[in-house]
């Protein structure tokens, strides 16, 4: 019985990245200026876990507004803390919003997604108009009314994002997953008796892991936006935590006094974003077998 | 370099504004203020706003409470009070009428302090309005006004934007389409923009109003305000956001009013909640409030630490602020005797104002050091009010942060469903001595005691009295710089 099952899934994996991936891949430009990055950003926030120049909750008023100097090398916020020490503890919040939020668009989407490729009808269309209703709702304003409903915080803002990644997930899942279904090695697999779970996890699963590796990257980058976005309307992570949309909030109320304080909560999610989109082409690129094959 | 290039750039826009408008501003202001009132009769709601809008300008009091505090004549010519100070004589002025032609007399006086005091009022100051014995008006222009106990400061309390005189046939819809007394009618109103008052032709005294109109305009954010100012957007921006004063001492084209409030800022502390209800652990939070800290990060250096709830300079003040002085050390060895154990988990729930937020994260901070943690929620307005404050309500929060601004309002801790949840005997045994004994001096020592009170039962962490800032345009004159009331008065207005 798996004798012929080994057989006939053997084309499934051909498309598996090739060994020669790494080294295609560290001559692809974007997704190594995309690449390193990300890494920076992973850097300062698994750094500020063992170490921050200052403490990022302690309050010196005395000290408050202080132009970059040795001691401060950019300089202090309003309340005197270190805006280092602050960026290296926003980063924390910044990429624990993005894992979690894309995980929960993830792992729902891809979910549904297949189910609806693997099923059709009635099923595929109820997925498929649900996905169409949640899409509706921007994540900004399903953060709003879930504020509004339990109250602002990081988990309301991780939720919201998180709910509004899963439509996305729903249809490049589906979209991918459907073009797998239509392929020959899925009609011999369903002629040797596999069940649609079977084919759905050991053949069509494998096939659009890029695309949603691609997916995930764009999703995780749309995911910091919308968190600072949310910090800064006050709805996502809640003081004294330090969040980088937090910090542009308190800057914009400071432009004549300290316009400098906006810059560097405002490169620090500029640099996180365009690394997980250059991050994301060069996936696309490097993880697309027909341009893999061009090349 | 980026500072500079900013600066180059309001300059560059303000202007061009001013050039244009000079000819025709002689007549005409814009002022601005952080919010907007939610309707436009003061004697229904409590917002401040709604004062800083009408108060002088659409509706009259019998009494004006000028800048120094004093009280002088307004719809009332002259009053009279007896030994006892239980009842008060008004003679009204003469001759004068309401926007909708109707004439003031003392019955629509009589209808506004009835309206005040009826079961249903929601005016701020109900509880003095009921403690009216009897309003009766012998004739058209007599009023008397008999209490309940002996009220030294009536005169004072009739003043603020509450005790507004109203027309009996228009009052319902005063909020929406206010008539009053007074030199201004109200244009227009562009909710969520601004509100324009037009001079009133038939007012008794047309002659002395110079702006023949006035554009409130309302601007919330900091920023914003520095910005609108910088381009001449606006002439005059009373209680403007603390943070954006300094570049503003320097420049020439702006005056920069610092004035005194009888506001208090303070730290509310649930003190019918657990553990709060242990002196011991109020007292703690004092003990870790560093009042200078607030004072500069909250107020950015404009205030004046107080003890109690009651500001320097008013009668009887005796300063308290020794008496919970800052000291991490001790506040938690009093959580220690109070048998908390640390860390304490405790709610903070700030409203919208700059003091707020950012003197919420500076006392969550203070507090951390002694071993409470506390939990900020950013909310609204509407929020803290059906949250924290509503009379009677849920008042389910641990720790607020908040500026009371009406003067003289220690009654407030006599009430037992105000939202502080202070409910002591002793202090309620005072208050009523306080306002029995007609004698000055016998009143300013048994306030002493009440401060004293207060600060030692540590009621509230009691921070500072702010500064009220008021950045006006240099040519624009008449502008007060203290405050006792918020108020705008554009009778006193006027060109250069």
């Amino acid at each position: 019985m798996s004798t012929p099952d080994t057989a006939i899934s053997m084309p499934a994996v051909v498309q598996r990245p090739a060994t020669g991936f790494w080294r295609r891949a560290l001559r692809h430009r974007s997704f190594v200026a995309g690449g390193a990055l990300v890494l920076l950003v992973l850097f300062a926030a698994l750094l500020s876990l063992v170490w921050t120049p200052w403490s990022a909750y302690d309050i010196d008023i005395a000290a408050k507004l202080k132009p970059p100097s040795s001691s401060h090398w950019l300089g202090t916020d309003v309340f005197g803390r270190d805006i280092v020490s602050l960026l290296l503890v926003g980063a924390r919040a910044t990429i624990a919003v993005g894992i979690i939020a894309v995980g929960i668009g993830l792992s729902f989407g891809v979910c549904l997604g297949l189910l609806a490729a693997a099923r059709k009808g009635w099923t595929e269309e109820l997925i498929m108009r649900m996905s169409d209703f949640t899409f509706a709702f921007p994540a900004v304003l399903s953060a709003i009314m879930l504020a509004a409903a339990v109250g602002p915080g990081m988990v309301t803002s991780i939720t919201a994002i998180g709910i509004f990644q899963i439509p996305t997930f729903v249809r490049v899942t589906r979209a991918s997953a459907n073009a797998v279904w239509s392929r020959e090695f899925v009609l011999a697999a369903r002629a040797s008796g596999k069940g649609a779970f079977r084919i759905t996890t050991e053949h069509v699963l494998p096939n659009i892991l890029s695309v949603l590796v691609v997916q995930a990257t764009i999703g995780f980058a749309l995911a910091i936006l919308a968190e600072a976005a949310l910090s800064y309307l006050g709805l996502g992570t809640q003081p004294p935590q330090p969040s980088w949309g937090r910090m542009l909030n308190e800057a914009q109320t400071l432009l004549f006094q300290a316009p400098s304080l906006a810059v560097y909560p405002g490169v620090a999610i500029a640099t996180a974003v365009l690394g997980l989109n250059l991050l994301g082409d060069g996936l696309r690129d490097l993880l697309d077998p027909r341009l893999a094959r061009e090349r | 370099m980026k500072r500079l290039s900013l600066l180059a750039v309001a300059a560059l826009v303000a202007s061009v504004p001013l050039q244009g408008q000079a000819q025709g501003k002689k007549d005409s202001v814009v002022m601005a203020m952080a919010l907007e009132p939610p309707g436009l009769d003061p004697t229904t709601a409590a917002a401040a706003a709604i004062a800083e809008v009408t108060l002088y300008n659409v509706y009259e009091t019998l009494t004006k409470i000028n800048e120094d505090g004093s009280v002088s004549p307004l719809l009332a010519e002259s009053w009279q009070a007896t030994e006892d100070l239980k009842s008060y004589t008004f003679k009204l002025r003469k001759g004068v009428k309401f926007q909708n032609g109707e004439p003031f007399d003392s019955a629509a006086v009589k209808f506004s302090f009835d309206r005040n005091a009826a079961p249903n009022s929601t005016n701020k100051d109900k509880s003095l309005y009921q403690s009216f014995e009897q309003v009766s008006a012998p004739d058209a222009d007599t009023i008397v006004v008999t209490l309940k106990y002996s009220e030294p400061n009536l005169p004072f309390l009739i003043g603020q934007a509450s005790g507004s005189i109203v027309e009996p046939k228009s009052a319902p819809t005063d909020a929406t389409q206010p008539v009053g007394t007074g030199p201004y009618t109200l244009g227009s109103w562009t909710k969520g923009s601004s509100i324009t008052l037009n001079k009133w032709p038939d007012y008794r005294n047309a002659s002395a109003i110079k702006l023949a109109k006035v554009t409130i305009r309302f601007i919330s954010d900091p920023a914003a305000q520095a910005a609108a100012l910088l381009a001449g957007d606006v002439d005059a921006f009373p209680r403007v956001a603390t943070r954006i004063v300094e570049q503003f001492k320097a420049d020439p084209r702006f005056v920069v009013l610092i004035g005194g409030s009888k506001a208090k800022t303070i730290v509310t502390i649930n003190n019918k909640k657990k553990p709060f209800d242990d002196v011991r652990v109020r007292r703690a939070i004092l003990a870790a409030i560093d009042r200078k800290a607030m004072i500069d990060g909250a107020a950015d250096g404009f205030g004046v630490p107080i003890g109690s709830f009651y500001t320097p300079g008013s009668p009887g003040y005796v300063d308290t602020t020794g008496i919970n002085p800052y000291d991490p050390e001790k506040a938690k060895k009093l959580l220690a005797e109070a048998g908390v154990t640390t860390p304490l988990e405790v709610s903070l729930k700030l409203p919208p104002p700059p003091y707020a937020r950012q003197g919420g994260e500076i006392l969550a901070a203070e507090l951390a050091k002694i071993g409470i943690t506390a939990k900020i929620e950013n909310i609204e307005w509407a929020q803290w009010l059906s949250q924290v404050f509503t009379p009677g309500g849920p008042h389910n929060y641990d720790l607020t942060i908040v500026s009371h601004v009406e003067p003289f309002d220690l009654v407030k801790w006599t009430e037992p469903d105000y939202y502080f949840g202070y409910n002591s005997e002793a202090f309620n045994a005072l208050y009523k001595q306080i306002v029995t004994t007609s004698d000055e001096a016998g009143r300013a020592k048994l306030l002493g005691d009440a401060q004293r009170m207060l600060a030692t039962d540590a009621a509230a962490g009691f921070l500072y009295q702010p500064q009220w800032i008021t950045i006006v345009s240099k040519k624009l004159k008449g502008v007060w710089k203290d405050v006792p009331q918020f108020e705008n008065d554009f009778s006193t207005w006027a060109w250069e």
